[in-house]
């Protein structure tokens, strides 16, 4: 198992049972986390045709971890995205990096 | 086309008479498809926001929660693009969707109807129809009305077509474009623009480029006037004010501080509270705007008498239990636009918060919103301001995350193609 999966299995494990939440409630986090990035990659991270930025669904968690930390660092350059990924917290890339590596299967 | 539903769906989809409302207990109630307890939620509006709020609840709820939204527009038709429109690089079809897929895709309950009241106590909104809609959650995402006594004269002239708006997409962003088709070269079209908030910041400085760029290739001779209500460019400032300067200039004049108070059908004349009179061929005024009427009449918009407040956490009215207000309408947070892709940040924030209350989970403490807003300066460049705003639990409120956000460096063509991507992505986002 990656680095950055144990991590997100550590994070929800810690939300889970803190906030003694059932499982769909926190996946009904994660999924509207997700949804953030939802309005450019497509719901669910399904890219629309026609659309002009990738899909996530399915990605390798640890690829979108890399990303997002390339595009918050200035390593990878863009328009908008190094300007949204600033805006993610650590935790939270690993989330929403979990949520969409788990591909289009996770939304049914 | 208008497909109204038919009669006797729209009572069976309102329920018997006898079970609406009755002892004051909403959801125990037999709702329409007859199953007991089946939690309903109405969405009103199908914009950015009330759109989005009906399909992410059905996904959000594994399609477990009822969803009806009412919708009086047969299409969907996006403000974003719009100004393309008035330039001519597009036409209507190209930024009209149908809400059909809603239905196809997620099984959401269309009604086309108007909603003529909201009795937020028993939980029951009345349509024009006479028909009677009860809820466990309502949804409310009626966008902006236009304050038309803050420019006298303007609402006749707008009821004329003499002096348009097209500030909702549709019939009206038609009828302008035609105007400024039929402006003679050498005439004057000039946009009044008021004091903010109102929807969509950027808008008018991007109608008023896209505009210029149709006039230098169309005609050369002709001129743009943009007479701000604001002390300065609301939005994008410093890269509106570069184009106008490099591209057109002597074409576009920019006058901040001129608020609109009254029209001259007669004349073509625009009246201000302090500078002289302005006579243009072709007049596009925004009056004032506030939150959409049907907000206001249920008492709603308790900001000022304008806006309507919310619980940031699930954007539950602060006036009204189980009234969830969207979009334009809400009294802003700090630096939070009224915008398209904030309204359906928004929904889908207020949807997840639904559907946990609607399961007895606790709502989402931390949530999230995003902005990414793209203006055209003409038909090919663009140029985009985006943000991040997370729940800050010790103000209460949404602020932009420090250190994100930002600006394009200059105007570009690669951005076009991310506008048009991100447009089809939106709407596929809210309606399939």
């Amino acid at each position: 198992m990656n680095t950055s999966l144990r991590v997100v299995i550590g994070v929800l494990a810690a939300t889970a049972s803190a906030g003694a939440l059932a499982q769909d409630a926190v996946a009904l986090r994660a999924r509207a986390l997700a949804a953030t990035c939802a309005q450019c990659h497509g719901t669910d991270g399904r890219a629309v045709e026609g659309g002009a930025v990738p899909g996530l669904a399915g990605l390798p968690a640890t690829y979108l971890v890399e990303q997002m930390n390339a595009f918050k660092s200035g390593a990878r350059a863009g328009s908008v995205m190094p300007q949204l990924a600033k805006g993610y917290s650590e935790a939270q890339i690993a989330e929403l990096a979990a949520w969409f590596a788990r591909g289009p299967a996770a939304s049914k | 086309m208008r497909t109204m539903m038919k009669r006797r769906d729209l009572l069976k989809l309102a329920g018997v008479a006898g079970s609406v409302g009755l002892g004051g207990c909403a959801s125990g109630a037999m709702n329409a498809i007859g199953k007991r307890d089946a939690a309903r939620v109405l969405v009103v509006g199908g914009g950015f926001g009330g759109a989005t709020a009906a399909k992410y609840i059905r996904l959000l709820s594994q399609s477990k929660i009822e969803v009806v939204l009412v919708e009086p527009d047969a299409a969907f038709v996006s403000c974003p693009l719009s100004n393309l429109v008035l330039g001519g690089s597009r036409t209507l079809p190209d930024i009209t969707r149908p809400y059909a897929s809603l239905t196809r895709q997620h099984g959401v309950r269309i009604v086309h109807d108007r909603v003529a009241s909201i009795d937020a106590t028993q939980r029951v909104a009345e349509l024009a129809s006479g028909a009677k809609l009860r809820y466990d959650k309502l949804v409310l995402s009626p966008g902006v009305e236009m304050m038309w006594d803050g420019v006298t004269g303007l609402l006749d002239a707008s009821r004329q077509g003499r002096i348009l708006q097209a500030w909702k997409a549709g019939p009206e962003t038609a009828a302008l474009r035609r105007q400024l088709e039929a402006m003679p070269d050498g005439g004057v079209f000039a946009i009044a623009i008021p004091e903010a908030p109102y929807r969509c910041p950027p808008g008018p400085y991007e109608r008023a480029s896209v505009v210029a760029a149709y006039f230098k290739a169309a005609k050369p001779r002709a001129k743009v006037l943009v007479l701000d209500a604001n002390e300065d460019v609301t939005s994008k400032g410093a890269l509106f004010k570069k184009v106008w300067a490099e591209s057109y200039k002597g074409l576009l004049e920019y006058r901040p501080q001129h608020k609109a108070t009254g029209v001259d059908t007669a004349t073509n004349t625009l009246k201000f509270e302090v500078q002289d009179d302005v006579r243009a061929d072709v007049l596009n005024v925004l009056p004032p705007m506030r939150a959409g009427a049907i907000a206001v009449q249920t008492g709603l918009a308790n900001s000022n008498a304008r806006w309507c407040n919310v619980n940031w956490l699930n954007f539950e009215s602060t006036a009204a239990r189980h009234v969830h207000v969207i979009g334009d309408s809400i009294q802003i947070a700090s630096l939070m636009p009224k915008s398209g892709h904030m309204a359906n940040s928004q929904a889908k924030v207020a949807a997840a918060a639904i559907v946990a209350e609607l399961n007895d989970w606790e709502i989402n403490p931390a949530p999230m919103l995003t902005n990414t807003c793209y203006s055209f300066v003409d038909a090919q460049r663009v140029v985009h301001i985006a943000s991040v705003h997370a729940y800050v639990p010790a103000e209460s409120t949404f602020k932009p995350v420090p250190g994100s956000g930002g600006l394009s460096p200059a105007p570009n063509e690669q951005e076009a193609v991310y506008a048009f991507g991100w447009a089809r992505t939106i709407w596929a986002d809210m309606l399939t």
